[in-house]
């Protein structure tokens, strides 16, 4: 190594060291900010000098908190569960299936990436309050019941899979189903997992559509609920925090477990281009 | 011939329930957006009347739908580039540490998979005045005056979006790093041994090559940036885009006509606004990316 890039090493190190703070601080904040009790939120030191749960025991205590918390991870696993099983079979379908329309099919799947889901949350609402979808999980989970970047992806992953093994299974008397559902999937399980994890993040943080159809407050999710808990205690900046900290709590355990899935589902979705 | 039959058969069966998906959750609901936008429809009124382009008219008269525009606009032209260029940096230095290179990455993703709704109400906290704010405390201590943040009409918006450039770096850093990685060493060595210097090699060799990935990213935040709501709605007082309407972005302006003011009519003519500047600017990437790809 010359001195020259010797020097660039230490000086990227010592810059990206200083950003870490930057990037770090809000949550570091956050965290201890949940800590503090009321009397010491509006002193301007970063630790607690009374630590406490206080805060934790009283949102999870008397507020909807634990309902939107249980409302959250039953909309964003359900909605998961059914992207990995419907866009691995679409993928799986137009990759290994020939048959007459394939090209538009996709196409016109595809094509639905172009519209903005603003567009679509009008008439969403309206289908929703004439089918009496307002205020229920269904409601909340639809539109994102089956994606087509998911479709996307999977379909890049299921070419990949050999199609003698797929014949050999059928000759073993394997049933079509059987075979995706036995043969494929296995084979693609780090692009799953991507997706799984992607999807998961996404519909943990979805916030304008659950805003929109969920009118009661025991049907809303975390983020709507933490917008709608926050503006109502403006003042109470300690209680907001642990809000803030307990929606972010599951995300921070995933992250740690999926970090290398985390980062491979974004590079996936860079793919797009 | 059979089996023929039965595998087209069968890949019908399996696309049976998603295509009905994509037709009544996907594309149905567009058609009917085009259509909700040519009627005085308010939602109360059983009838729709057909008024033409009446709403697209009376949208641009509105002062508030201009003025959210327009402060769309400036959503984009102060973020976008900032994004880009200070992740650009960022991977570029990334690119030249190799221990920790994983840890630091991880660090730098955090915000982009956080709640938008948890750090918009801890960036609103922080932006407080003193003694609750964080970041005018800091000014204090350094003898620098005291900002208005969010309160103030002029500083509102780009506090906002220093917010989201903070999210989205993350997401950027990723994929500039995997582009970057993807550039062949010997490209580089090549041309250190014809004497080029690091100048040369990052303008000569490695941007040229980044050029698709920066091109992609550029229209992936623009789109990011004409979408923005939920860190404006959850760092305005009431969701309301103030200080007097100067944060206002498109979506919110549509999430209040539709369901505050239940002018369906108006809300969804915006709608096909944003979808045609979000469909011209794809249109526009693919253009470029298609010529610059030739490398």
């Amino acid at each position: 190594m010359t001195k020259s890039e010797k020097v660039i090493k230490v000086v990227s190190y010592v810059v990206l060291t200083a950003l870490i703070v930057v990037m770090i601080f809000p949550f570091v904040w956050m965290v201890l900010s949940s800590l503090k009790p009321f009397r010491e939120i509006y002193r301007p030191y970063l630790f607690p000098k009374n630590p406490t749960l206080d805060n934790y025991k009283q949102i999870m205590g008397s507020s909807l908190f634990p309902n939107w918390f249980l409302n959250s991870l039953l909309v964003a696993l359900s909605t998961t569960f059914s992207v990995l099983f419907f866009d691995s079979l679409v993928g799986y379908t137009i990759a290994k299936y020939r048959f007459p329309g394939r090209n538009i099919i996709f196409i016109f799947i595809l094509s639905t990436l172009m519209i903005p889901t603003e567009m679509l949350i009008i008439p969403w609402y309206i289908m929703s309050s004439k089918l009496g979808w307002i205020d229920t999980y269904w409601g909340i989970m639809f539109p994102g019941m089956i994606t087509a970047f998911g479709i996307f992806l999977m379909r890049q992953f299921m070419e990949t899979i050999p199609d003698d093994l797929l014949d050999a299974a059928r000759i073993d008397g394997v049933s079509e189903f059987g075979i995706f559902y036995k043969i494929a999937l296995p084979l693609v399980k780090p692009a799953l997992a991507s997706l799984a994890i992607l999807n998961f993040i996404g519909n943990w943080n979805a916030f304008l559509w659950p805003l929109i159809v969920s009118s009661k407050p025991k049907m809303y999710t975390l983020p709507v609920g933490l917008a709608y808990f926050s503006s109502e205690n403006l003042m109470h900046w300690e209680l907001i925090m642990t809000g803030a900290t307990i929606s972010t709590i599951p995300l921070i355990i995933v992250f740690l477990i999926f970090q290398k899935q985390i980062i491979r589902g974004i590079m996936l979705s860079g793919l797009k281009g | 011939m059979k089996l023929r039959h039965k595998k087209i058969l069968t890949a019908y069966l399996f696309l049976l329930v998603p295509l009905t998906f994509f037709a009544f959750i996907r594309f149905y609901p567009m058609i009917s957006a085009f259509y909700i936008s040519f009627t005085d429809w308010n939602i109360i009124s059983p009838v729709k009347h057909f008024v033409g382009l009446s709403n697209y008219v009376n949208i641009f008269k509105d002062s508030v739908f201009r003025i959210s525009l327009l402060n769309t606009l400036k959503y984009v032209l102060y973020g976008v580039p900032s994004v880009i260029i200070l992740s650009l940096i960022l991977a570029l230095l990334l690119n030249n540490i190799t221990k920790l290179q994983g840890f630091y990455r991880l660090i730098y993703v955090m915000p982009y998979i956080t709640p938008l709704v948890a750090t918009s109400w801890v960036w609103r906290w922080m932006y407080q005045k003193p003694p609750t704010g964080i970041i005018n405390n800091f000014l204090n201590f350094f003898g620098l005056p005291v900002r208005n943040f969010l309160m103030s009409t002029t500083e509102a918006l780009p506090s906002i979006v220093t917010t989201t450039v903070w999210i989205e770096v993350g997401y950027c850093v990723i994929i500039f790093l995997a582009g970057l990685q993807s550039i062949p060493k010997e490209y580089l060595e090549a041309a250190k041994v014809d004497g080029a210097n690091r100048r040369q090699l990052l303008f000569k060799i490695t941007l040229p090559l980044l050029n698709p990935v920066i091109v992609f990213l550029s229209v992936m935040e623009t789109i990011m940036f004409l979408r923005i709501f939920t860190q404006v709605y959850n760092m305005s007082d009431q969701g309301s885009g103030g200080p007097l309407n100067s944060t206002k972005p498109l979506v919110l302006y549509i999430y209040q006509k539709a369901f505050k003011s239940f002018d369906m009519g108006m809300a969804t003519a915006a709608t096909v606004v944003l979808f045609l500047i979000i469909l011209g600017i794809t249109v526009v990437q693919l253009k470029v990316l298609n010529r610059k790809i030739q490398y």
